[in-house]
């Protein structure tokens, strides 16, 4: 086959048949202004070595998060990935393989996403888990549309501790689908009245634990009010490693448990790829967005892998899909495989209370410099602090002495009146000194701005 | 009884539709799976997508052939979806309707010039 560009006629030929003038007909749909007009302003040409030092010195002006003592969560989370997990993910069979249609020759594809699968469903507590979705936030508008469908309603209660980028994503869904979203305010006190936006009319609940602000919170009564109204309870997480020491979703009564898994086994990567996990009832499992890879026995007995329910799946249903996630995030679930069966139920367990003596002990450093508040009864590896002064100023302040203190909430709710609160992570990989960096740090800029 | 194009039928007793996949329709999808049936009440358009017949092959939409609502399902089916392989215009019948103009029946193909359709298509 040659592979050559198309020439003129063979462009005329096609623009005639779909019936536009031109290609820029095809475009018509993007505003005139948000088109690119002419060539970008940079040169045609640069020598290799000139470019890279360019980019480099550009790289360079980023703060590694590596390099520094740094507290930022809030979605994403660093956490230390034993070099094993780099070292297995690029084995030429994992790291070009594509989607397993054909079982014959992707047995070690699909035994890892079943295995993927069932860690997922055990650290969930739910009966079923797909082999992952985009991300945390996805997962999350994915859950709210099955709710949907298996419920026939189209209004859905998204709690104020739900990451505001999670709730956005939701309401971007539902504003191109119709659907109705109840959003509660953003508010780091945890003790909204979710239960009395539960109505007739609510296909199900979204609510988060530990939620945005690092609260724990009790989802069992919500579950109650949801079920009660004939709602589904759909739990969010964005911090799996939380899951070592709490109390599982699937216990609490979710119906669908949606989360981010980045923490296990996949480094920040400046936000993506992530890897999106997603579990629920097997009785839901038809309208489960997403791949399944199941376990069965081949024509001579042996136990083998194969993908399942794929009859409900783009390449069948085309646009009556269940979903049209086209390909999972295979190398960030495997990586998050690798991960967790290096550290087993023990290991997990472990870990997790790791992070939380570190962010105990943090807070404890943080909330001993004078007007520095720790907002939260209880939480896991993250928490909130009101500060005496606008917390997106103070972390500008401390990053020019190389602390990234976390994450000002007015980044992500400008205009919410919650400019005074920071909030704040601390993992197995904060060094004692570190911490006691921060605070001296907190307390250094505090006192130097009375 | 009488048929549609896309193979699903509709018999007529009493005032109320009883509709479901016709026994060609069942032979090309193969052993199927399961079956996702309307609610009760719900009211379909002459077209609409009313039930899911999944097989092993394909899951395939079941559109309501005449405008109508629904007042009864086929639970039967739900729990044992082989039904529709061995007796799918009997037993194995989806959901009954109160059809909102019996008239639209007189549209489609009564069995002789359904059998002839097959034909064509085969």
């Amino acid at each position: 086959m040659r592979y050559l560009p198309l020439d003129g006629a063979d462009r005329r030929q096609m623009l005639a048949r779909v019936g536009v003038p031109d290609i820029d007909a095809l475009f018509a749909d993007i505003p005139a202004d948000k088109r690119l007009s002419g060539l970008i302003d940079m040169p045609l040409r640069a020598s290799e070595i000139a470019v890279e030092r360019e980019l480099g010195a550009m790289a360079a002006k980023n703060v590694a998060a590596g390099s520094t003592p740094f507290f930022l969560g809030a979605g994403a989370y660093r956490h230390h990935v034993p070099a094993t997990v780099d070292h297995l993910i690029q084995r030429s069979e994992f790291l070009t393989s594509y989607t397993p249609y054909q079982p014959e020759i992707a047995q070690g594809t699909l035994q890892v996403l079943f295995e993927f699968q069932t860690q997922v469903a055990l650290l969930t507590g739910m009966e079923v888990a797909n082999s992952s979705m985009y991300d945390g936030s996805t997962a999350c508008g994915e859950a709210m549309l099955m709710a949907h469908r298996l419920t026939r309603r189209k209004k859905a209660v998204l709690s104020g501790g739900l990451h505001p980028q999670y709730a956005d994503v939701a309401a971007t869904l539902a504003n191109m689908s119709g659907d109705t979203i109840a959003r509660l305010a953003l508010d780091p006190r945890a003790d909204e009245d979710i239960i009395a936006e539960i109505d007739d009319s609510t296909s199900c609940v979204i609510a988060q634990n530990p939620d945005f602000f690092g609260n724990l919170r009790d989802l069992r009564p919500i579950a109650a009010a949801a079920h009660s109204k004939g709602a589904l309870l759909i739990a969010v997480f964005t911090e799996a490693v939380s899951l070592g020491a709490i109390r599982s979703p699937g216990e609490m009564g979710a119906d669908i448990v949606v989360g981010e898994g980045q923490s296990i086994g996949n480094s920040l990567n400046f936000g993506g790829p992530y890897v999106g996990l997603f579990a629920c009832h097997t009785r839901f499992v038809r309208q489960m967005p997403g791949r399944l890879a199941g376990e069965t026995v081949d024509a001579e007995g042996r136990r083998g892998f194969v993908l399942t329910l794929s009859t409900r799946e783009q390449h069948i249903r085309r646009e009556k899909a269940t979903s049209n996630i086209c390909t999972n995030s295979g190398l960030c679930a495997l990586a998050f495989s690798i991960h967790m069966t290096l550290l087993g139920e023990r290991g997990l367990r472990q870990l997790a209370k790791v992070n939380h003596a570190n962010a105990v002990d943090l807070a404890d450093k943080l909330a001993a410099v004078p007007g520095v508040e720790v907002l939260n009864a209880h939480f896991f590896n993250e928490f909130t602090i009101r500060t005496p002064r606008p917390a997106a100023e103070l972390v500008e302040a401390l990053v020019k002495q190389g602390i990234i203190a976390g994450l000002p909430v007015s980044r992500l709710a400008p205009g919410a009146g919650l400019d005074d609160l920071l909030v704040v992570a601390a993992t197995e990989i904060n060094a004692p000194e570190d911490r006691a960096a921060y605070a001296a740090a907190l307390a250094k800029y505090l006192g130097g701005s009375r | 009884m009488r048929f549609t194009k896309d193979h699903e039928y509709v018999s007529f007793e009493n005032g109320l539709a009883t509709i479901g996949i016709s026994d060609y329709a069942q032979s090309q999808l193969g052993d199927v799976v399961f079956v996702e049936l309307p609610p009760l009440g719900v009211k379909f358009a002459k077209g609409d997508a009313a039930a899911v017949v999944e097989s092993v092959k394909a899951a395939s939409d079941v559109y309501c052939p005449v405008a109508g609502e629904v007042v009864a399902v086929n639970e039967a089916v739900t729990k044992e979806p082989s039904l529709i392989n061995e007796d799918s215009q009997g037993r194995g019948w989806l959901f009954k309707a109160k059809l909102a103009d019996p008239s639209e029946l007189d549209a489609m193909m009564d069995e002789a010039v359904y059998s002839e359709f097959l034909k064509t298509i085969a």
